[in-house]
C-alpha cells in the first residue's frame, strides 16, 4: 500500500517539476503514451499474477482500453507528422512504473490483488489530476486535446470501476 | 423509420458474433407476431465519451433500440436482468426488440460506471 501510494506521488512530483514549464504537444503526447504503456504493463502483469475473476476482469479492461486510447494516439502523431518527444515527466512516469511493476512482482495471491487494485486507484486520480490541469488546458492541437478528453473521460471510469473493487478487494 | 430489411442488412455489417448476443426479448421474428394498432418504432441510444446517451422516453412493446457505439472501446448494453446483452466493439450498431413491458436497468458489462435505464410500456 505505502508503496502504491509512493509511486503516485513519485508521478506526481515527476510532472510538476516538469510542469514548471508548459509541456508543448510532442512532449504532451510522450506523457500521455507513456501513462497508457504503464498501465498496460501493470494490467499484463496482475493477468499473469491474480486468480481473481474480478481483479483479472479490471486488469483486461486496463490493457483493452489503454491499448485502444495509445494506438489512437499513435494514428493520430503519424497524421500530425508529430514526433513524441521523451521528458522528465515521461521519464519519471516510466521509472515510476518500473519499480512499481518489481515491488508488486515480489507479492501474491491477495496481497498482490489488494496492491494492484489501491495502485490503480492512486495511479488513476493522479493521472486524471495530470490531465485536467496540465495535458489538456496546454494542448494546441484540436484532435489532440479531444483526445485527452476522451482519455480523461477513460481514466474518470477506470478510477471509478477500481474504487469499487477496492472495497471488495480485502 | 428503418425498413426490418435495412435493419438486418446492417446488422450484418456490425458484426455476426454480437448478433447471436441478442438475448430473449430480442427478436425481430417474435416483434412481427405481436398485433399493434402503432407500428414499432426504432430509436438510437448512443454510447460515447463513456456514457450511454439519452434513452427514449417512450418505449412500447415491439419498439427497438439500436445501441450505436460511437467510442474507440469495446462496450456492452447488459440488463441487470440478464434479459438481454448486446456486446458492442467500438464503432458497431446493433439492435434490442423488446417484447415485454417493464423497466430495464442495463450497464457497460466493461465499464461498471455506464448505466442507463428503459422503460416499456405496453
Amino acid at each position: 500500500m505505502f508503496k502504491a501510494i509512493g509511486f503516485a506521488a513519485a508521478l506526481s512530483l515527476a510532472a510538476g517539476a516538469a510542469f514548471a514549464q508548459a509541456p508543448n504537444d510532442a512532449q504532451i503526447a510522450h506523457i500521455a503514451y507513456t501513462a497508457g504503456v504503464v498501465d498496460v504493463a501493470a494490467g499484463k502483469q496482475a493477468l499473469e499474477k491474480s486468480h481473481n475473476k474480478a481483479v483479472r476482469d479490471f486488469a483486461q479492461e486496463m490493457v483493452r482500453d489503454h491499448t485502444a486510447v495509445n494506438d489512437q494516439a499513435l494514428a493520430l502523431v503519424k497524421k500530425l507528422g508529430v514526433t513524441p518527444q521523451d521528458n522528465p515527466t515521461s521519464q519519471g512516469i516510466a521509472k515510476g512504473g518500473a519499480d512499481h511493476l518489481k515491488s508488486l512482482g515480489a507479492l501474491n495471491g491477495a496481497a498482490f490483488d489488494k496492491a494492484y487494485i489501491a495502485n490503480e486507484v492512486a495511479y488513476h486520480k493522479t493521472v486524471n489530476g495530470a490531465l485536467s490541469t496540465v495535458l489538456i488546458p496546454n494542448a494546441k492541437n484540436g484532435e489532440l486535446k479531444s483526445l485527452l478528453q476522451t482519455g480523461l473521460k477513460l481514466f474518470e471510469e477506470h478510477q471509478h470501476h477500481a474504487e469499487m473493487l477496492a472495497t471488495t478487494v480485502k | 423509420m428503418k425498413s426490418p430489411h435495412l435493419m438486418f442488412a446492417r446488422l450484418g455489417v456490425a458484426g455476426l458474433a454480437g448478433a447471436a448476443l441478442l438475448a430473449a426479448p430480442v427478436s425481430a421474428a417474435l416483434a412481427a407476431k405481436h398485433a399493434r394498432s402503432k407500428a414499432p418504432a426504432i430509436y438510437t441510444v448512443t454510447l460515447q465519451q463513456m456514457k450511454f446517451g439519452p434513452t427514449p422516453a417512450t418505449l412500447h412493446v415491439g419498439d427497438t433500440v439500436e445501441w450505436v457505439n460511437d467510442d474507440i472501446f469495446l462496450h456492452s448494453a447488459t440488463a441487470t436482468d440478464k434479459s438481454f446483452d448486446v456486446e458492442l466493439k467500438p464503432k458497431a450498431h446493433l439492435w434490442t426488440t423488446f417484447h415485454k413491458a417493464g423497466t430495464y436497468a442495463f450497464a457497460c458489462r466493461y465499464h461498471p460506471g455506464m448505466t442507463g435505464t428503459l422503460v416499456v410500456a405496453d
